[in-house]
């Protein structure tokens, strides 16, 4: 086929449109819509957690552990077993290193036990936002309770402030980490490491603000509950069928 | 299992976050703010027995202040950062306040009141001293030579003006410091709207205290004699500042033991086992209970002047050790249990890290030093003796 000089002038002229308006290769080939296509407003973020999914595998915590290179002996989320004598007195806890390898067998066969997931609860009235004195955390437009590192003063005033023991110092920026509900792969239209790599479907990442998210149907069939009501930290973290002697 | 830990913490509530360098933040900062309610009984409630001791309070309280910031400063991760608290301020913190009360307490306050009080010093130093000290001292004048009655009277007018502003300044300075910690709710043993009252007349009773030994110690160092009627109306004082300060502390225990809510059960295994020390022994039993025995007894009867002076020196130093260990316990002990209420963990002191035993000594010998340089800069005596004459 003869190109002509009338061809070139209008493949040259498409192309140049394409770049000044700075259309990227996947918008031309329809691949994958990039980050900045993410609204912010369209989202908040939350989790929910079925108890009775939760064999205590430890995936959730080592996949947590690779994805975000979480320091060792810190954890962003921790998966604790309950063995719980009758009337709730003095249940018997354990986290072997945040549960990371699993558990070993219970020697207690004859006690109630179950699993425990957690992790920073992404409350929306967050006590570590209000805490901290120069606004180093807070609570993205999406719903999702972040640090910034190149901010914080590493005072650990949030720390304290946590009820649910989710943040920690990381020893090597010296800063608070914690929990991001890996905002990087969320915005990306992915899901959470954890939720990922769980085997049972226990841990579910759910936008409240999407009609289409199964949330709402899982708010409306179930029982569930959040971490310590008490706290009134409008926690976003929904668990289903969660014992009452967990704290 | 874990070293150190008993029952179950949260994964990430093993390590303590705030160290011994946070407890010694409110002790110094008590020593502030009782040390300048001492010296607010003379100038504004005329307690003028308490006259010599007047100046040396107010310099006891600026060489606390000036340390008080440091002990923050080496705790956080990155103090660089720290002016961000000026600059950006979040408005809902309670921390993000420090630096403007600290501000407004050093400079307005303090430096305001010892520079009013000392002014003719100053100018008359400034006159008759030679070499780099003139030098110092005619900085120290700020330009400011003029001696005539008017302005002395002036002097004196204002400086009265920023004691009464002092007085709320300081309840400010150090109720602020209890409201830290009794505004967070996730931690019941902060957690009470008695902690700000109860450092507040905790700092009352460890700055008089401290301003006493050191009125007493300086004497015996000029070997001049102690004013006896100063130091028995400071141990009055004293006295009565305790009854206040351990009647709320006992408040805030009989509350919590017959409320006993789901957190009384922890709290209470921690006082029995990991804060028996600290707690019973030093705080409540040699701290407390001993002190306000040889002070009330003081108040009942007469007794020689050397066995008062042995009862004031006494009592006085286990009052600072009793003071000092109910902030131990305040922030180390809200740190040893779990917030799931189902275990404990233990604090090892270091020794030469940042946040070590050593840079906490350090800390605290540091306003000694800075005491010793103003009383031999400003010299606390001569208006005192020359008020004596």
């Amino acid at each position: 086929m003869e190109i002509t000089r009338r061809d070139m002038l209008s493949v040259g002229g498409k192309l140049l449109m394409i770049a000044s308006v700075g259309a990227t290769f996947e918008q031309i080939t329809g691949a994958e819509p990039p980050s900045d296509a993410y609204r912010m407003a369209d989202h908040w973020w939350g989790m929910i957690i079925d108890i009775d999914k939760c064999i205590g595998c430890g995936n959730c915590v080592r996949a947590c552990s690779n994805e975000n290179q979480v320091p060792k002996d810190y954890f962003r989320t921790w998966v604790e077993r309950y063995e719980v004598p009758e009337g709730y007195v003095n249940p018997r806890v354990s986290s072997p290193q945040g549960a990371i390898n699993g558990f070993p067998p219970s020697k207690q066969t004859s006690l109630k036990s179950f699993f425990v997931p957690k992790l920073c609860n992404q409350c929306a009235d967050s006590p570590c936002v209000q805490v901290c004195p120069v606004g180093a955390t807070f609570v993205s437009p999406d719903g999702v309770v972040l640090v910034d590192k190149e901010y914080c003063l590493g005072c650990r005033y949030c720390v304290q402030a946590c009820p649910y023991g989710c943040r920690y110092l990381h020893p090597a920026t010296e800063t608070v980490d914690k929990c991001t509900l890996c905002y990087h792969r969320i915005t990306q239209g992915l899901t959470t490491a954890c939720c990922e790599n769980c085997p049972t479907g226990a841990r579910q990442l759910v936008d409240f603000k999407d009609p289409k998210d199964p949330v709402h149907e899982f708010l409306r069939n179930n029982k569930v509950t959040v971490l310590k009501p008490n706290m009134a930290t409008q926690a976003k973290v929904y668990y289903k069928n969660l014992d009452g002697s967990v704290r | 299992m874990i070293p150190g830990v008993d029952g179950f913490m949260y994964p990430n509530e093993v390590e303590l976050q705030w160290s011994v360098l946070i407890v010694l933040y409110p002790f110094v900062t008590g020593l502030v703010a009782g040390a300048f309610i001492l010296a607010s009984l003379e100038r504004v409630f005329k307690v003028e027995a308490v006259r010599p001791t007047y100046r040396l309070a107010l310099l006891t309280a600026l060489a606390f202040l000036l340390v008080a910031p440091l002990p923050l400063q080496l705790h956080l991760g990155h103090p660089e950062r720290s002016f961000e608290m000026y600059t950006t301020p979040h408005s809902s913190s309670a921390m993000a306040m420090f630096g403007f009360v600290y501000l407004w307490y050093l400079t307005v306050v303090l430096l305001l009141e010892i520079w009013l009080e000392y002014r003719s010093d100053i100018v008359r130093l400034a006159q008759s001293s030679k070499g780099f000290l003139r030098l110092v001292y005619r900085a120290l004048t700020l330009g400011s030579m003029n001696l005539s009655p008017e302005a002395r009277m002036i002097d004196d007018k204002v400086g009265y003006a920023v004691t009464v502003i002092g007085i709320p300044s300081a309840f400010l300075l150090h109720g602020y410091v209890g409201f830290i910690f009794g505004s967070i709710k996730a931690n019941p043993w902060w957690s009470t709207p008695l902690m700000p009252i109860v450092f507040l007349f905790s700092a009352m009773v460890s700055g008089i205290a401290a301003v006493l030994l050191l009125y007493m110690a300086s004497m015996k160092l000029k070997k001049t004699p102690i004013d006896m009627r100063c130091v028995d109306t400071i141990a009055k004082y004293l006295f009565y500042t305790f009854v206040i300060d351990f009647t709320l502390e006992m408040l805030d225990l009989i509350h919590r033991t017959y409320e006993s809510d789901e957190s009384f059960r922890s709290l209470d295994f921690m006082v029995h086992t990991r804060l028996w020390y600290s707690h019973v022994v030093l705080q409540i039993g040699l701290g407390t209970l001993i002190p306000l025995a040889l002070l009330a007894a003081n108040q009942l009867w007469k007794f020689s002047e050397l066995k008062r002076r042995v009862m004031y020196v006494t009592a006085c130093s286990l009052t600072m050790i009793g003071i000092f260990a109910m902030r131990w316990n305040v922030v180390i002990g809200g740190q040893l249990f779990s917030k799931s209420f189902l275990g404990y963990t233990t604090y090892k002191v270091d020794l030469v890290t940042r946040e070590g035993l050593l840079a906490a000594i350090a800390l605290m010998l540091l306003p000694f030093v800075i005491f010793f340089v103003l009383v031999k800069l400003l010299p606390p005596w001569q208006e005192s003796e020359a008020h004596k004459a």
